[in-house]
């Protein structure tokens, strides 16, 4: 049988602003067999998103498909006019985005957005379209198929848009549907509803897929084939079967490495010397809205929250998004001042509002971002954002602090040659480097962590993991470790607390008891995604859990 | 379309022609204006042609206005008012429009409140009005009138910069930065204005064209540059009697503003850019 997609010797190239030109793709092969779900994995600037974006026919903004050949169910992509490729596209290939909540226009229905392509391609009478459109709802298993369209998309959870983004795809009855990380942005909870509906509809209707994702195990769920990519090139292709179990390619088992679980070890030996707590939170509510009578916010996103961290020692806070973790670090950092409860640091009272701290203070309390793309000023290079804080804290200057950017940067991982770029230029991982390197610039006694790894790859996050481990054995850290992911938790922390809702519901120590009591605890453990091909379709979840706790 | 110019061995510039001409007319200008009084062949005030709107010769480079003065005299001169004045005001007026916006947007709650309030109250007045109230009462000179065009735009750069601002407020590096303790020159002048200097400079460039007909107007309105001198606008102005016969008089300082203004915006949309070695 023929291949639905063929594409032969691809090669990308990228031009830099110094005109220079760059192969981002290096010779690429790729088949899709008619209703075959194909997956690419690798990590961020692997050029799998470039890839599936080709067989749309598509380069991004600066980049230029430089040879090869693209087919797709019998046209060559590449000697279409422009006219043509947009009469494919929609039509016989369609794209779900990463995050479906910015390919949404915010100002229309949602369900005029999904019919669009009708519209555009002349299909079908705009009442058939609708129909059809509700029928595709159902299918993906949303709730209220009839009413959710006339929704607006901020009125619908995240894992239900990334369900309506993937019927935008599906109402032209595509051949092929590239899906560009559905998936990632979403809670695990969440994440198993969505890849079930996908997972469903393709298989029932035939449709060929290429889903583009850097986790392993989510990719073992849905796909039939996976492509290893790393740096442009292919690594190695295989059944999902045969790369789980038999990789070939040292990459590959690099990550599947990333997966083993990894014990705490060795800080028992730092704890036992130590015992006055480092930081301490005793009845901390914090949240957002105006004052009311009893002196609280309207909504509390943090309900009396009590921790205790001693020196030495890792404290994971886990949780969906939105049971505020987030809040809980951003109050005991004194961004978003607590409206009631203790902080203690180092056996001092800390002011609730940064603002009344004193400098040694914020110096000994960091917290690193989830989102270093925001968290480093773009218009700055790498050198003065490190040198900033050894000038502020340590008043270092000139020869000095150079000596100092340059031990920071070993310390992180990072060639001295990053020093004069600007963060724009650096990766997911070297970004999240740098902004860990900042805090370290400070010599904290305790980082706040927030998400830190969730942004990144498995293999980077992994790396990332074990960065911050060493830096513990080194330099005598604590870090409060905030996360959806557990598996990261695990790896790193001594005792784990469970967040739902706003409030503390477990406190879990991995080296005394790895089972979590609480119903959520136990929903959001079993949610994790595990590289068994079988284990989505194995997964029973206790209805009655899910009702109560899964809003996605 | 780009040439490259090294400085020293390892940072170099990429400088665009369409930036370097912007440039060099600008800098063509600026000599102009600072070197007028040994340049010009006749006294600007001196009536020297029986013929009014007379055409270019050998003795008028740039023939004759309405009064039959010398127009090639008139220009050179009128450039030290329209550049001097209009870019001093125009850097005061984007200077504390932009610092002031800035800190609008960093320390928020009743400072912000009460300077846009203010600011807006001090927008809602015609500028020509608030001109005409001013000059009547303190008088037309130089200072007055640098101090006055600028005062006038203010508002306008303020609530430019503060709608740039207060995105740029919201990233996570204003958090860290705050959270490290930084103060608030800090915060704006460090961390919020190399992220929108691009727009502030665009900005920039509007205002002084701005700033250069709002001076011609009000020169026409005899507020501006007192007789017998006169900046490009008022030159404008008062020969555009000349415009039927097709005079000189009326082409020349038009072409003269135009040259100016847009090469200013020329320079601002390609302004040098640092090539860093990143592949080092």
């Amino acid at each position: 049988m023929e291949n639905l997609v063929e594409i032969r010797d691809l090669r990308v190239e990228a031009t830099t602003d110094a005109g220079r030109r760059i192969e981002i793709i290096k010779g690429v092969d790729l088949d899709v067999a008619p209703g075959e779900i194909v997956a690419l994995i690798g990590e961020s600037g692997s050029g799998k998103t470039t890839i599936a974006l080709t067989i749309m026919g598509y380069a991004r903004p600066g980049c230029r498909i430089s040879s090869g050949s693209i087919t797709v169910a019998g046209k060559d992509m590449m000697t279409l006019s422009e006219r043509q490729r947009a009469h494919v596209r929609g039509l016989e290939v369609s794209y779900v985005p990463q995050s479906a909540a910015a390919a949404f226009n915010p100002s229309k229905r949602i369900i005029d957005q999904v019919v669009e392509v009708t519209r555009i391609h002349r299909l079908m009478p705009l009442a058939q379209a609708r129909e059809k459109a509700i029928s595709l709802f159902r299918a993906l298993s949303l709730p209220n198929p009839e009413e959710i369209g006339n929704r607006y998309p901020h009125q619908v959870s995240g894992g239900q848009l990334q369900r309506l983004a993937a019927a935008m795809a599906l109402i032209a009855d595509p051949k092929l549907v590239i899906f560009d990380e559905p998936t990632t942005a979403l809670d695990v909870t969440t994440q198993i509803e969505v890849l079930r509906a996908f997972k469903a509809v393709m298989k029932k209707s035939g449709i060929a897929g290429v889903y583009v994702s850097h986790d392993l195990a989510v990719v073992a769920q849905i796909a039939d084939r996976i492509v290893v990519l790393r740096g442009g090139d292919v690594q190695e292709v295989g059944s999902t079967a045969d790369i789980l179990s038999d990789a070939k390619h040292p990459y590959t088992r690099e990550l599947l490495s990333a997966f083993e679980p990894k014990s705490r070890g060795e800080s028992v030996v730092v704890a036992a010397r130590e015992h006055a707590p480092l930081l301490k939170v005793n009845g901390l509510i914090a949240g957002y809205g105006p004052i009311q009578a009893d002196g609280l916010p309207l909504v509390k996103a943090v309900q009396e929250a009590s921790l205790s961290l001693e020196r030495g020692r890792n404290l994971g806070i886990i949780g969906e998004s939105g049971c505020g973790k987030s809040t809980l670090a951003r109050s005991i950092a004194g961004i978003l001042p607590a409206s009631a409860g203790q902080l203690t640091l180092d056996g001092r009272e800390l002011a609730r509002s940064a603002r009344q701290r004193s400098r040694e203070q914020l110096r000994e309390l960091q917290i690193v971002f989830q989102h270093a793309d925001t968290s480093l000023n773009p218009a700055k290079t790498i050198e003065e954002i490190l040198g900033r804080p050894l000038k502020f804290y340590h008043g270092m200057k000139g020869k000095v602090r150079d000596a100092r950017i340059d031990a920071l940067l070993d310390m992180v991982r990072l060639p001295k040659t990053l020093r004069s770029r600007t963060p724009a230029e650096l990766s997911g991982g070297q970004k999240q480097r740098v902004n860990f390197a900042r805090a370290l610039a400070a010599e904290p006694k305790l980082i706040v962590c927030d998400e830190i790894t969730s942004a990144l790859d498995t293999v980077v996050a992994a790396a990332v993991i074990d960065l911050l481990k060493e830096m513990q054995r080194e330099l005598s850290l604590s870090y409060i470790f905030i996360s959806h992911d557990l598996s990261v938790v695990e790896a790193i922390c001594d005792e784990i607390v469970v967040m739902y809702n706003g409030r503390k519901v477990e406190a879990i120590t991995p080296a005394i008891s790895k089972i979590p009591q609480h119903p959520y605890s136990k929903l959001l453990f079993s949610s994790v995604p595990k590289l068994d091909p079988g284990w989505l379709d194995g997964l029973e979840r206790d209805p009655e859990l899910v009702k109560t706790y899964v809003h996605g | 379309m780009t040439t490259s110019t090294t400085l020293g061995r390892r940072v170099s510039y990429r400088f665009s022609w369409v930036g370097m001409i912007g440039f060099t007319i600008i800098l063509f200008w600026a000599v102009i204006a600072l070197l007028a009084p040994h340049i010009i062949p006749y006294p600007v005030g001196e009536i020297i042609d029986d013929d009014y709107f007379g055409p270019i010769s050998s003795k008028l480079l740039l023939g004759s206005d309405y009064l039959g003065r010398d127009m090639f005299s008139r220009i050179i001169m009128g450039a030290r008012y329209t550049v001097g004045i209009s870019l001093a005001a125009v850097c005061l007026a984007c200077f504390s429009g932009a610092a002031l916006g800035m800190a609008a947007a960093v320390i928020g709650g009743w400072f912000d409140t009460l300077l846009s309030r203010l600011l807006d109250a001090l927008n809602s007045i015609p500028s020509k009005l608030s001109g005409l109230v001013v000059a009547a009462a303190v008088g037309s000179s130089l200072p007055v009138l640098i101090i006055m065009l600028a005062v006038i735009y203010t508002p306008g750069a303020y609530r430019f910069a503060r709608s740039l601002a207060v995105n740029v407020n919201t990233m996570d590096y204003i958090t860290v930065a705050r959270t490290r303790g930084e103060g608030i020159p800090y915060v704006v002048f460090s961390e919020i204005l190399p992220n929108i200097t691009g727009p502030l400079l665009a900005d920039f460039g509007i205002r002084f064209v701005f700033i250069v007909l709002l001076l011609s107007g009000l020169s026409f309105l005899g507020l501006g540059v007192q007789p017998p001198y006169a900046d490009w606008g008022a030159l404008v102005h008062e020969n555009i009697g000349g415009l039927p016969f097709g005079a000189p008089a009326v082409i020349v300082p038009s072409l003269a503003i135009a040259s100016l203004t847009i090469s200013v915006n020329l320079l601002i949309d390609n302004l040098p850019k640092k090539i860093r070695d990143r592949s080092a």
